[in-house]
């Protein structure tokens, strides 16, 4: 009797495991079923294959018909999971509204990844066998890495909304970011402290098993010695000890820190933030991109975040019309207000829609050949986008973005943007 | 100064691991059983505070209180549907239940409460100390976990000491077939030991929580796991071992952190294992000889 009930409730446990783990692939399609459904190509997608191939012969570059299979990977869950979703839903949003245009069709399949390197290339497998023709991923930067070698040996043209690392980058002609590169935010950090003089003992908190995060490190260390900042603190910590800072900002305290620059995504940053203020430590606090997100932590008290600066390409309280736009367009449809990386994957999209019409490709050739015939076109194109300061996007063939940045800082618990 | 404000995170620190490897100890001590869940009620019992505080805008105390309540409970339920009808079988196979039941309530706050990252507002309202002009600071937070440590451990060591059910459980944990004979509730014995090791989980989750406020499905793991390491240190099934091991474990990390800083974790570990090699029972561990 005793050993039935041990069977059953083993295997009560072992299925309590498996729909939980089933849970983060079940949920992600049925919240992006509702928008899938409305752009309502997905049918005549083979029929194009097959009968296309002579309207694009005819009608050439401007007007390709057909609906190019766009594949977004991100995590949607995890603790970077605001990446993942912002840039699902907003890759979403922008090609409803391109295809609402007539002209270039798309169709968005976002993956969820969880910020994990091997679960990142199963989603891009996943998105290979359902036909993905362009990857528009992928969010974060170590599965980004992974899956950039993948596509690279594959041949799949791909962009990625916020990936910044040049390792993404390096050796491979098919990968174009729309982010700043780690290197340029440290640099771009570097320069804007420097010349707004905001400090004059400068603290650095890293995550130094993060790619991410060593590589602002490094570029911000290598240029603020060029302006003649002075670093009196560098503190690090790793994926194990992020939930505890009291050690490093007693450091940073005891070194009279007046600025902490904080290369680091925002889950640690509350905890910093919370803990400097239980010592009664309040230097400026100056982030990064991963920065952006702070504000969303459920249950963090925004009135810590007052006063942080970060470098930002995007702010949702913008003045200008098009982010306007587009804030009013995301709020409306998915209920909050867009983050940089929304904007940065809402951009991808038109890049790539840029890309294409400047190519001439359509929706029938193959990956292999839809990447070969982007590749050249890069880096003759510019785009206007949310996220190019009111200038436009231009890009070096090694895939490197060049465009400005915008300092932004928290007042009030919004964004506001810095001459 | 710098140092001593390290040696101060440390015991603050150290603190929340002492409260956590008493929870360890009282469960090995008495069935003879490592609880490798016990981190992930902690987890639980900080998620119960957290909707207690923030959803329903209860009080601080009572949300302390509802979340012990609920790991009780949850503790007396675990032990029920999971390790009692093993109680029999060998311990490899608890063993391995305990690290399913630590996945399953993984998993299952995951389901509930999602896994994006929630930040815990402390429960302390109280202001910290300030020493030496503002040159050292002692938490609140900090002051709360230590006191409750000390009174935690001398309330247990009371209960085990002179009360009868505290009897009871050094009866089982001596002999488990004697103590049957001797008219001992062998099943409500060890269940009131979970019941009492769960509580004190869910306190130790609101310190925790309180001290570093990032609140996840994963909370639980790293604490658990290095409080347990602060008990074998200490001398596992020992009180106030667990108590010395955790205070150790929490200073050693502390300092470890500030002066080599890559390598925290791992002196840690390091430091687990000289230790035993030196003293194989533990700092304060009984050395017992097995009768054949």
């Amino acid at each position: 009797m005793k050993k039935v009930i041990c069977l059953l409730l083993a295997c009560l446990m072992a299925f309590g495991c498996l729909t939980a783990c089933g849970s983060d692939t079940t949920t992600e399609p049925s919240t992006d079923s509702t928008g899938s459904t409305d752009t309502g190509a997905t049918d005549t997608d083979a029929a194009t294959d097959t009968g296309s191939e002579e309207d694009a012969g005819t009608t050439g570059g401007g007007t390709a018909s057909g609906t190019f299979k766009i594949g977004v990977i991100g995590p949607t869950t995890g603790g970077a999971a605001i990446y993942g979703s912002a840039v699902a839903n907003a890759a979403q949003l922008a090609a409803e509204e391109i295809n609402a245009l007539g002209g270039i069709q798309f169709e968005v399949q976002p993956e969820d990844d969880a910020n994990v390197v091997e679960t990142s290339v199963n989603a891009y497998n996943t998105l290979k066998d359902w036909g993905m023709q362009i990857l528009l991923g992928t969010v974060t930067t170590a599965p980004c890495i992974a899956v950039a070698a993948e596509t690279n040996a594959d041949r799949i043209f791909t962009l990625t909304p916020s990936a910044s690392s040049t390792d993404v980058l390096s050796g491979r002609d098919n990968v174009f970011q729309v982010c700043f590169t780690d290197p340029n935010q440290g640099l771009k950090s570097a320069q804007y402290i420097a010349e707004n003089s905001l400090g004059e003992n400068i603290g650095i908190i890293y995550k130094n098993d993060d790619a991410y995060s060593t590589g602002i490190y490094e570029s911000f260390v290598a240029e603020a010695e060029a302006q003649g900042l002075n670093i009196a603190y560098t503190g690090v910590f790793q994926e194990g000890t992020q939930t505890d800072f009291s050690v490093q900002l007693t450091e940073a305290q005891a070194a009279n820190v007046d600025l902490l620059f904080l290369p680091i995504y925002y889950t640690p940053a509350s905890v910093i933030l919370r803990q400097a203020n239980d010592m009664g430590f309040a230097p400026t606090f100056f982030g990064v991109d991963g920065m952006d997100g702070i504000l969303t932590v459920e249950g963090f008290d925004t009135s810590l975040a007052e006063g942080v600066m970060l470098l930002t390409p995007f702010s949702a309280y913008s003045e200008d019309e098009a982010s306007q736009a587009f804030t009013a367009a995301y709020e409306e449809r998915f209920g909050e207000l867009p983050n940089q990386f929304a904007a940065d994957a809402y951009d991808g999209m038109y890049i790539l829609k840029a890309a294409i019409e400047a190519a001439g490709v359509t929706a029938d050739m193959s990956p292999e050949e839809i990447c070969e015939a982007l590749i050249p076109v890069m880096p003759t194109i510019s785009v206007s986008g949310l996220t190019s300061g009111g200038g436009e996007m231009t890009w070096q063939a090694t895939g490197e973005v060049d465009k400005e940045p915008l300092a932004a800082v928290i007042e009030n618990g919004v964004y506001v943007m810095m001459g | 100064m710098v140092y001593l404000q390290h040696l101060i995170s440390g015991i603050s620190l150290g603190s929340v691991y002492a409260i956590i490897a008493l929870g360890y100890t009282m469960v090995y001590g008495i069935a003879k059983m490592l609880n490798f869940a016990h981190g992930d009620v902690i987890m639980v019992g900080a998620y119960i505070s957290f909707c207690c505080t923030t959803y329903l805008g209860l009080p601080p105390l009572l949300a302390v209180v509802l979340a012990m309540a609920f790991c009780t409970v949850l503790g007396i339920i675990i032990e029920g549907l999971a390790y009692r009808p093993l109680r029999q079988a060998g311990s490899l196979a608890v063993l391995i239940t305990a690290i399913g039941v630590s996945y399953f309530l993984q998993n299952a706050a995951q389901l509930i409460w999602g896994a994006t990252p929630k930040s815990f507002t402390s429960v302390v309202s109280i202001d910290g100390l300030t020493l030496f002009g503002g040159a050292l600071r002692v938490s609140g937070e900090a002051l709360v976990t230590i006191l409750a440590c000390i009174v935690i451990m001398v309330l247990l060591m009371w209960f085990t000491g002179k009360t009868k059910m505290g009897k009871a459980m050094r009866a089982c944990s001596e002999d488990k077939g004697a103590a049957q004979l001797m008219g001992i509730n062998v099943n409500r014995t060890i269940s009131m030991t979970f019941a009492i090791g769960s509580a004190l989980a869910a306190v130790a989750g609101v310190l925790l929580c309180s001290f570093s406020p990032t609140l996840q499905p994963t909370t639980g793991s790293m604490p658990g796991i290095k409080a347990f390491t602060a008990a074998v240190f200490g001398g596992i099934g020992s009180i106030p071992g667990a108590f010395l091991g955790g205070l150790l474990l929490g200073i050693i990390e502390s300092l470890a952190r500030a002066y080599v800083s890559g390598l925290a974790n791992a002196i840690v570990f390091a430091v687990l294992i000289v230790v035993l090699l030196v003293k194989p029972a533990g700092l304060l561990g009984k050395q017992v000889t097995e009768k054949v």
